[in-house]
């Protein structure tokens, strides 16, 4: 029995091609064609913004890992930094120049990158966890935990990020890369817990959930074959967006001597400092900060590329 | 027919209105199905009609446990389902299932064809043994009339129509004997709409099945159902055989429905006379007293206010016209002019 509105007359024959091909091989897998995050996957590797935005983001990450591989010097060994070359301007020995100490910009903002990836990716981990965790319970359990939840999580969203980091922060006077993504993660995630709570909540009135309920599915089988991998796309391009916007926060708190403090490198650590010679030598404050603004803008424009191909809408 | 296979006695579900943000009070009740007896015959087809918000789809969700009825029973071969939970439900989950209206919100996007169709065993490993499963999501596919090599497909890849055999593969998938569809057809166009029909009527006939068939379009419940029944606004009005309710309807709500069939034959358009109804369909959290129709009925007199029409056949009926009705004031009355 054939369809008049068969779509896939055409696509048939040369899936079937592939299908037999892959017999051959006896792979399952080569005979998966186009899921969604295939399709998005496709998108994606034909999109300039993610292309560029995906290189950005492994450069940096590359940067954070392994340092050396980008400069011979170490910016904690001793000599590293002489007076004498305080405040040179950038050379083709010291691309970066130097700042007030005499230290080697360019190997400082090398080293710099390591902090604010640990702090963008372990933040954003942290408040995937902790808000995707309990705005799942709240959208799945509804009623009483949901008003709860929901309430404190109104009090907490009600604090702003910087804000609340400064106060925790002077408070606590324990500034590293740990303590700053905690912080950042106590006061970010309920940005996460609505947007998984709301995921969830619009998908399990959909009737592929009613259906699995009519199986005879129980509960776990219906939140994470079901739930879950419909609700995770817009909690995935959130994060991807909001791991810029904490590098750049921990920046803001390092810059206000309250984040990550020296001898610890940091770009904004490495910006409050040159702030005050900015008119003298301002190549020792624009290159920790065109870096910064540059790791921001890539993992934005991953995020939105991510978005763009996860979006049924946009198909 | 043969012997009962569902009976649905005095069957009631109300949703409870709330009012409060953190601690909920009741505040009155939505009577979505209020008090419906029916029984589906073995092998037959039952078409239930009635327009928007009446209780059908509810009257679905409640016999197939997705919502716990408020009183009243369904027995299931016997057996009240109705208060099962754990395995006696899972159990009896085999044997009823449903295909879904919207065949683009009914399939997970997440999931192969294969996924899809092969949920079922994966939550009711006893039906086909582990090694069997891709053999058996295939031949369900065969079944329903799709290429069996459509597998390892997402649903996004298909046509509506293409869809719901999804959805009727996956609700085959158990060998249920019974199969309640929830407006299957209504997000169809019309000439798939034939042939999901078709597909239902032949696998019927293939593997005994008895169907619950809601819709709200008349033409396509008269051709599949056996008998039918008549909802509005939570009640049975009127059940009968297809021909009882079509030829010989009763009830003024069944009479101004069927008024509403179009009639292909201009001659017999002509003939007929069209029943408006006045005013709107009233609110099922405030249903009017005695008869619910009274307030759009042109029968409706005082009797009407103050009695709750029972649904049972009318004296003055007799022969092929006599079935159950639940009027004050039954009487014949051929709208279609096909009788």
């Amino acid at each position: 029995m054939s369809e008049p509105t068969n779509t896939l007359d055409g696509k048939a024959a040369s899936a079937e091609g592939a299908l037999a091909k892959g017999a051959k091989g006896g792979k399952d897998a080569k005979e998966r064609v186009a899921s969604l995050w295939t399709d998005a996957w496709y998108d994606l590797r034909r999109n300039p913004l993610f292309i560029i935005g995906g290189l950005l983001v492994l450069f940096m990450v590359a940067l954070a890992v392994a340092p050396q591989l980008f400069t011979d010097k170490d910016p904690n060994s001793a000599g590293f930094c002489e007076l004498a070359s305080s405040l040179k301007r950038p050379s083709a020995d010291h691309w970066f120049g130097f700042d007030v100490q005499g230290c080697d910009i360019y190997t400082r903002t090398v080293w710099g990158a390591r902090n604010s990836i640990i702090v963008g990716i372990l933040t954003t981990s942290l408040v995937v966890l902790v808000g995707g965790t309990l705005g799942l319970l709240a959208g799945w359990l509804t009623g009483f935990w949901d008003s709860l939840l929901s309430r404190v999580t109104e009090i907490f969203f009600a604090i702003p990020l910087l804000l609340g980091g400064m106060l925790i922060m002077s408070t606590w006077q324990k500034g590293n890369a740990w303590t700053v993504s905690a912080v950042m993660a106590v006061l970010g995630w309920p940005q996460i817990y609505r947007l998984m709570r709301s995921a969830v909540i619009s998908n399990k009135h959909n009737d592929y959930v009613v259906a699995a309920r009519a199986l005879g599915a129980g509960t776990r089988r219906i939140v994470t074959r079901h739930i879950l991998p419909n609700a995770v796309a817009p909690v995935i391009v959130v994060s991807t967006i909001n791991l810029g916007v904490y590098i750049g926060a921990e920046a803001a708190l390092s810059y206000l001597g309250i984040g990550i403090q020296s001898p610890a490198i940091s770009w904004g650590l490495m910006i409050s400092d040159a702030q005050s010679r900015f008119l003298n030598a301002p190549h020792v404050l624009l290159f920790p900060a065109a870096v910064l603004s540059i790791t921001v803008l890539a993992f934005i424009m991953l995020g939105d590329a991510v978005r763009d191909a996860l979006d049924p809408k946009l198909r | 027919m043969a012997e009962p296979i569902l009976e649905v006695r005095d069957l009631v579900k109300y949703y409870p209105l709330t009012q409060g943000i953190l601690f909920k009070r009741q505040v009155g009740a939505v009577k979505a199905v209020d008090g419906i007896s029916f029984e589906l015959m073995k092998g037959e087809t039952l078409g239930i009609v009635g327009e928007s918000g009446c209780g059908k789809s509810t009257l679905a969700k409640v016999l197939m446990n997705l919502e716990r009825a408020t009183s009243g029973e369904v027995r299931f071969k016997g057996q009240d389902i109705t208060r099962l939970s754990g395995a006696g439900l899972k159990s009896v989950r085999r044997n009823i299932q449903m295909v879904f209206q919207d065949p683009y919100t009914s399939l997970n996007p997440r999931m192969t064809v294969g996924d899809i169709i092969g949920e079922p065993f994966e939550i009711h490993p006893e039906v086909a043994p582990k090694g069997d499963r891709r053999k058996a999501v295939q031949d369900l596919l065969d079944v329903v009339g799709l290429n069996p090599e459509y597998i390892n497909r997402y649903p996004h890849q298909f046509s509506g129509g293409q869809r719901q055999r999804i959805g009727i593969a996956r609700g085959l998938a158990l060998k249920p004997e019974v199969i309640i569809c929830d407006e299957p057809v209504s997000a169809l166009d019309v000439s798939v709409q034939a042939q999901v029909i078709n597909l239902l009527e032949q696998l019927q006939g293939e593997f005994g099945l008895s169907y619950m068939f809601i819709a709200h379009d008349l033409s396509i419940v008269r051709h599949i159902s056996d008998r039918v029944g008549v909802m509005y606004l939570g009640k049975m009005v009127e059940i009968g055989t297809e021909e009882q309710i079509y030829s010989y309807p009763t009830h003024p709500y069944t009479q101004a429905l069927l008024s509403a069939v179009p009639v292909p034959d201009p001659t017999g358009r002509e003939r007929r006379e069209r029943i408006l109804l006045s005013g709107d369909l009233p609110s099922p959290a405030n249903p009017p007293s005695g008869c619910r129709f009274r307030t759009r009925c042109w029968k409706a007199q005082e009797r009407c206010s103050v009695e709750v029409p029972l649904l049972a056949v009318p004296e003055l009926l007799e022969g092929p016209a006599a079935h159950r009705s639940a009027c004050h004031f039954a009487e014949v009355r051929d709208v279609i002019g096909t009788a």
